[in-house]
């Protein structure tokens, strides 16, 4: 039975040093979502008024950033403004930059969708009712908007970790990085440790973002 | 901005864009037919591969498709599957959106009314005859607007096919930053060609989307 690479996992602090390089792009998936959400509400809000000049920007906001590859964006960032402007971005923080930027209009769409689908009668009966405004949104709106947008928050936070691993394609030294220097260290000892270690990165990322998923679709159907 | 710079590069974007739409539209292609079987198998309940079906969507789900390149690219070859870069960049996009399109079909299957599987058993069409003629063509136009994100969003994943060193978009952009520094021109022109293949396939979405609620499908 040939070596197919999880000798060469359990090999010193092989194992522990992938798990550092998936906490690294985990770490940049959080801050992101830190970012994102708090961001993403506020835009939505507006997107959700009645401005129709800010209406447009934030339209306009939200088209490049869906139309625009992650992947593009993050050049933009990490090589164009670099350029352009003469700084210095670590890899790091042009994904971070990079990440919030896309989540935050990601986010904004689904504040902007969960609030215009709340029907207008909800604000009328409680207008009937006798409720100030405060009380409509504090009573009624709030938590509504609040139970459809969660569970597709926390979809977005999978999202987010999935799109972080990105980041090696501008050397950030991720898991992927960390994977191929273990293949490549252990090259002559056992050349077919691709297959295990791919196979193990493959899995750590399903095990950090499925168990996400799961919660996020079991409050989708306790809600829904 | 270096204009010459620009026309003398344009054909070497032009092919790389070639190659995206290529593998992109194959990788598509792959993921709509995967899609569809699993979405079927769901819908019908066929016992033991619905299970199958099950953890393969939520294993493509919940992995990134960089990931699953490094691990068809790399990976596989060493247990004797092996596969040209293409191949393993439509392979990649096939398992990823395989199951965002399974997902987006079986929404559309549910959407379907029982009463009209009913009406049609009881015109005595057979299970077959039923799905073919009446479910799905009716699905399919419910689950048209999830389906028109997933293609663009798959479009969109492709700009990952450089890590398996496929000569498509990203890698020339690179490629031509490291080599001349020109970066804002490269950019531009990584920009522009992104531009020119996802624009028309969100207009033709959004055009779609827009005739088939006047027909009063997919609200």
């Amino acid at each position: 039975m040939p070596d197919l690479g999880l000798e060469v996992l359990l090999k010193g602090k092989n194992f522990i040093r992938l798990l550092e390089g998936l906490g690294t792009a985990l770490q940049i998936s959080m801050i992101s979502v830190a970012v994102s959400i708090p961001l993403g509400i506020v835009l939505g809000i507006f997107m959700a008024g009645k401005n129709p000049l800010i209406k447009a920007v934030l339209r306009i906001y939200l088209e490049i950033v869906r139309i625009m590859p992650q992947m593009v964006l993050l050049f933009l960032v990490f090589f164009g403004t670099t350029r352009a402007f003469g700084w210095n971005l670590s890899g790091e923080n042009a994904s971070i930059i990079v990440f919030s930027f896309w989540g935050t209009a990601e986010m904004s769409d689904l504040v902007r969708g969960a609030l215009i689908s709340i029907p207008v009668h909800q604000y009328e009966s409680s207008e009937a009712l006798g409720m100030s405004r405060m009380q409509t949104y504090w009573y009624i709106i709030i938590p509504q908007t609040v139970r459809r947008l969660i569970p597709l928050a926390i979809n977005l936070i999978t999202r987010m970790i999935k799109t972080t691993s990105l980041i090696l394609m501008i050397g950030v030294v991720e898991i992927l990085k960390v994977a191929q220097q273990i293949i490549e260290a252990n090259r002559m000892s056992s050349p077919n440790a691709a297959f295990g270690i791919y196979l193990v990165v493959f899995l750590l990322y399903f095990l950090a973002c499925w168990p996400i998923s799961m919660f996020a679709g079991y409050l989708e159907r306790k809600w829904g | 901005m270096n204009w010459e710079f620009i026309m003398k590069y344009l054909p070497m974007y032009e092919r790389a864009a070639w190659l995206t739409v290529r593998i992109g539209a194959a990788g598509v292609a792959c993921a709509i037919i995967l899609g569809l079987i699993c979405a079927v198998i769901q819908y019908e309940k066929i016992p033991f591969l619905r299970k199958i079906a099950a953890v393969y969507i939520e294993l493509s789900r919940n992995t990134p498709l960089l990931i699953q390149l490094f691990f068809i690219y790399y990976g596989l070859p060493k247990i004797g599957i092996q596969m040209e870069a293409g191949m393993c960049g439509v392979a990649g996009l096939a398992f990823l959106g395989g199951s965002y399109m399974a997902e987006a079909f079986r929404s559309g299957l549910e959407a379907v009314a029982d009463i009209q599987t009913e009406s049609a058993l009881s015109l005595g069409m057979n299970r077959i005859q039923v799905m073919r003629y009446v479910v799905l063509p009716q699905a399919v136009s419910f689950s048209v607007p999830a389906f028109m994100a997933n293609v663009i969003f798959l479009l969109k994943e492709t700009s990952v096919f450089s890590a398996i060193s496929l000569m498509d978009l990203m890698f020339t952009a690179k490629d031509l930053i490291g080599l001349y520094y020109k970066t804002t021109e490269s950019l531009f022109l990584l920009v522009v060609f992104y531009l020119l293949i996802l624009l028309p396939v969100s207009i033709a979405g959004s055009f779609l989307e827009r005739r088939l609620r006047y027909a009063g499908f997919g609200s």
